[in-house]
């Protein structure tokens, strides 16, 4: 790889905007996410880090603004271009998102077997493998996601994102929902996953203490801008008012809370 | 004065609403035709949708056609003996079984079946966010989700007409011999004799554009449910409504079609 390579950062965000009608969601976004480096998104609820990551990902179509992925603008793509831009992504969903009409091994085999043309048998065997890696069970292969814990959804998430072995990994609110034992074990495989793949790491949270765990760098959001962005360890003396009613959850402050949602 | 203006922005906003919602549909159908056309096909999953939308349905089809078959018979006759036209309750039930009543009341069932469940379950691959998951796994929910149950529905429905063709005609034979005492040879004779391809070619070409209406409402409204689990059920509900009136509706522009 060229050294302007290595100096391009994974994502990059500039000047993004969106807005669902009179609301106006996001109001112009900057942000990059380092190659290889773990980037938390904090913020409220409704402050628009879903919105953010849907964007990113081209769920959502932004009004204006850039996003760079690997160099490579993405805003306008559709189609193969934009699949060859998802085939270096995996994402782990906030409820887990797994397909109830099939077993946890195809859930996990699916993208591999999809978009990447692997057939039925070696992806069971990588589907197996993935969830040996998130501390699941040979023997949960074949039984139906719907049967399963929310925490061992989760893991079964964790391990569809992972088994095509991404290059950039998104998780949305990765321990919302989840017991304090669990989400410790969940940061615990997010980190030990995004550092054997040497992935670059996306995480919308509001739990600080996952953000603190899993994150190199993290950025605030507040009324669709982000208003704070540094390295985890410099969060607590940042001397930003809104990051710091935010993290030390006080209910005092300058941030009001938003009613309607993002 | 103001009240008057009111009333005029109120059927503006109804129309443009109406505008809006048409357009989305029409850009919606044409992003599922440009899928169904385009390869890569997922021909496992379209056999899936056969065989569920198809071959489970056939009791139900079966069970309209033969009552209905029958009933036909039994008023054919009642309304034919006024004017001393008894003998023609053969003829009658054929003709409007395979060209009118089979398509539109299997493609009703279907409505009332298959659309429905199309809604629910992409609805709810909606709310929990598969559909956004299939996304980031590179898969296209057009091609993956809508494409297959397009295709299914509209191969499928033929011949599922085809199935309620016969076994009304078999229903309106019974109900002649059996409770009329219509003689078995003249009845079967006169069906055979006045049926002809175009009638059996007209319904089942209807029964292919229903088919295709009844999975292209399924899929609109479940792809574009929102709002969790009164979103999907209000999805469903829209599904089969919006669905049956097509069917009703499409069924008058084709057959005014093959009647000229």
């Amino acid at each position: 790889m060229t050294a302007q390579n290595q100096d391009t950062p994974k994502i990059a965000v500039s000047a993004l905007h969106k807005r669902f009608g009179k609301n106006q969601v996001l109001a112009g976004i900057d942000l990059e996410a380092g190659r290889g480096k773990s980037l938390a998104i904090i913020g409220g609820s409704g402050s628009g880090k879903s919105v953010l990551l849907k964007c990113i990902l081209g769920l959502i179509k932004p009004d204006s603004g850039s996003i760079k992925i690997d160099g490579r603008e993405t805003t306008g793509l559709s189609g193969t271009a934009r699949e060859e831009i998802l085939a270096k992504v995996g994402m782990l969903f906030q409820g887990a998102a797994l397909f109830d009409s099939m077993t946890v091994w195809e859930n996990v085999a699916f993208g591999l077997m999809q978009a990447h043309g692997v057939s039925a048998k070696p992806a069971r065997e990588k589907a197996l493998a993935a969830m040996a890696k998130v501390g699941l069970e040979a023997d949960l292969a074949d039984i139906n996601p719907a049967e399963l814990s929310g925490g061992m959804q989760k893991r079964v998430g964790l391990a569809r994102a992972i088994a095509p072995e991404p290059e950039i990994l998104f998780f949305d609110e990765p321990t919302t929902g989840l017991d304090p034992i669990m989400a410790g074990i969940i940061n615990e495989l997010i980190i030990e996953r995004v550092q054997e793949l040497g992935a670059t790491a996306v995480t919308i949270t509001h739990d600080m203490k996952s953000a603190r765990r899993i994150a190199d760098t993290i950025a605030m959001i507040y009324q669709g801008r982000i208003i704070w962005c540094g390295p985890a360890d410099d969060i607590d003396h940042c001397g930003n008012p809104h990051v710091e009613q935010f993290i030390k959850a006080k209910s005092e402050g300058p941030i009001a809370l938003d009613v309607l949602r993002a | 004065m103001i009240s008057r203006w009111n009333f005029l922005a109120v059927i503006g906003r109804i129309f443009i609403a109406f505008l809006t919602s048409t357009g989305h549909l029409i850009l919606f159908t044409a992003t599922a035709l440009r899928h169904v056309v385009l390869p890569p096909f997922f021909l496992r999953i379209t056999f899936q949708q056969i065989v569920r939308i198809g071959y489970f349905s056939l009791p139900v089809v079966g069970m309209t056609a033969i009552f209905t078959g029958a009933v036909l018979a039994l008023q054919i006759y009642i309304g034919g003996s006024r004017f001393n036209a008894e003998g023609f309750v053969g003829q009658v039930v054929v003709i409007s079984m395979v060209r009118e009543l089979g398509p539109v009341l299997a493609a009703l069932m279907l409505a009332g079946r298959v659309s429905s469940a199309i809604a629910a379950e992409i609805g709810t691959m909606r709310v929990t966010e598969q559909i956004d998951a299939l996304t980031t796994l590179a898969t296209n929910p057009f091609k993956y989700l809508v494409a297959p149950r397009l295709i299914a529905a509209t191969l499928t429905l033929p011949m599922l007409v085809l199935v309620a063709d016969i076994i009304g005609v078999m229903g309106g034979f019974l109900a002649s011999t059996q409770r009329l005492g219509l003689n078995a040879g003249i009845y079967m004779k006169s069906t055979i004799d006045v049926l002809e391809l175009e009638d059996v070619t007209s319904g089942l070409t209807k029964a292919a554009v229903f088919g295709f209406l009844i999975a292209l409402m399924g899929c609109y409204h479940g792809y574009n449910s929102k709002g969790g689990a009164q979103g999907v059920g209000a999805a469903t509900t829209d599904a089969v409504v919006s669905a049956s009136i097509l069917i009703l509706l499409f069924n008058y522009v084709l057959t005014d079609f093959f009647f000229s």
